[in-house]
């Protein structure tokens, strides 16, 4: 299997304890300037706000949960720091896409047991898990995991630790999504 | 001197160009990094690839012991750092979860966007149902509303918890990772040899 042409065609990655590095460093600049560390639902979280804010803005303002993002001078909810390191992290992952050859036409990526359909099924209920797991956890990977326990917060540790832990467990039962 | 924005040493009109600066840095490490595919992601799962394990608990390390030397040398004022505040019950339930969520779908949601960035259908499948779930807890918020605060132990520290300072904490960490680096190392050079469907890509 591991012919020639193969490896020509194996995407090129940097290192990982260099993207580590890289990425240790950004989180350290982040700190430093914000005061805070690194967030990728928080966008996703404003946005979920102001679709519901648009579509029945009354209901937005009794539920107690929408009701905590809605800005009290009436300012826009998506022009906040967290939409905007969003809309970056797109342009940069685009870039660095662009930069190695990655970059190519709409595909679904899938391990050749599964069917792109089964795939896709996964990915969204991965997604939608993430997305409720990530606000009883106050932030995903990104902001409770990485950030959260590099500012040596505890609760950011006990979502990390469960997050990769419960992964383990379960990954026998989704072993054929992978392997 | 740091942190700048907290303390109004960069002024608010900067804000937003800071923010898409540093977005665009961590979607450009964590594709370059090989995290655009979910295939990469799970294999940490898998003992097949372990890029996950060495990008984020690398990034962990230089970030503690970063911000530690910074505090040491006068450079930030740690208390000024945000630490997230713990939520017992809520954030190991959030954490068990998204474990499920990371086996199942294969990315987080960082990870996702730059998989949506480069053309991933699934990206954009993950990325859609971060939203729906999102929707969904908002809605059924009132019904554990209660729960999602319980156990509150405010913005503890690892340390604070243990008993130890933080500098400790920093020194164990970099201890276990390096462990962790060398025996996921071992493991995956073993895993490779039986695999013939994954071409590490």
């Amino acid at each position: 299997m591991n012919t020639k042409s193969d490896k020509i065609q194996q995407p090129r990655y940097i290192n990982p304890y260099f993207g580590g590095i890289l990425l240790g460093l950004l989180l350290l600049a982040t700190f430093f300037i914000a005061g805070r560390g690194l967030s990728a639902t928080g966008a996703v979280k404003l946005s979920v706000t102001k679709v519901v804010e648009t579509v029945a803005p009354a209901h937005a303002e009794s539920n107690p949960y929408y009701s905590m993002f809605l800005p009290e001078d009436g300012g826009s909810i998506m022009f906040n720091w967290l939409v905007f390191g969003a809309i970056g992290t797109l342009f940069g992952g685009m870039l660095s896409g662009v930069i190695f050859g990655r970059m190519k036409k709409f595909r679904v990526e899938h391990s050749p047991k599964i069917s792109a359909r089964t795939r896709l099924i996964a990915a969204g209920a991965g997604g939608i898990l993430f997305g409720v797991g990530s606000q009883f956890g106050r932030g995903c990977s990104s902001g409770a995991a990485l950030s959260g326990t590099a500012a040596f917060s505890f609760g950011g540790l006990l979502v990390m630790a469960l997050m990769f832990g419960v992964g383990y467990v379960f990954a026998y039962f989704f072993r054929k999504l992978w392997i | 001197m740091g942190p700048l924005i907290p303390q109004e040493i960069i002024t608010g009109q900067w804000d937003f160009v800071i923010a898409l600066l540093i977005g665009a840095s961590f979607g450009f490490i964590l594709e370059a990094s090989g995290f655009s595919s979910s295939r990469n992601i799970a294999g940490v799962f898998y003992g097949y690839n372990f890029v996950v394990l060495r990008v984020f608990f690398t990034a962990m390390i230089v970030a503690m012991v970063g911000l530690m030397y910074f505090s040491y040398f006068g450079w930030i004022d740690i208390n000024l750092v945000f630490v997230l505040p713990t939520y017992l019950n809520s954030m190991l339930l959030g954490g068990f979860i998204m474990g499920l969520g990371f086996v199942i779908g294969g990315f987080c949601p960082g990870t996702s966007y730059t998989a949506v960035a480069i053309g991933k259908i699934d990206g954009i499948f993950f990325a859609v149902g971060t939203f729906i779930g999102i929707f969904i807890f908002a809605e059924a918020f009132p019904l554990f509303e209660n729960f999602y605060t319980a156990n509150d132990l405010g913005p503890i520290t690892i340390g604070e918890m243990f008993g130890v300072s933080n500098d400790i904490v920093a020194f164990v960490f970099t201890i276990i990772a390096i462990v962790a680096f060398y025996v996921t190392w071992l493991i995956e050079k073993r895993v490779r040899k039986n695999m013939t469907e994954y071409k590490f890509e």
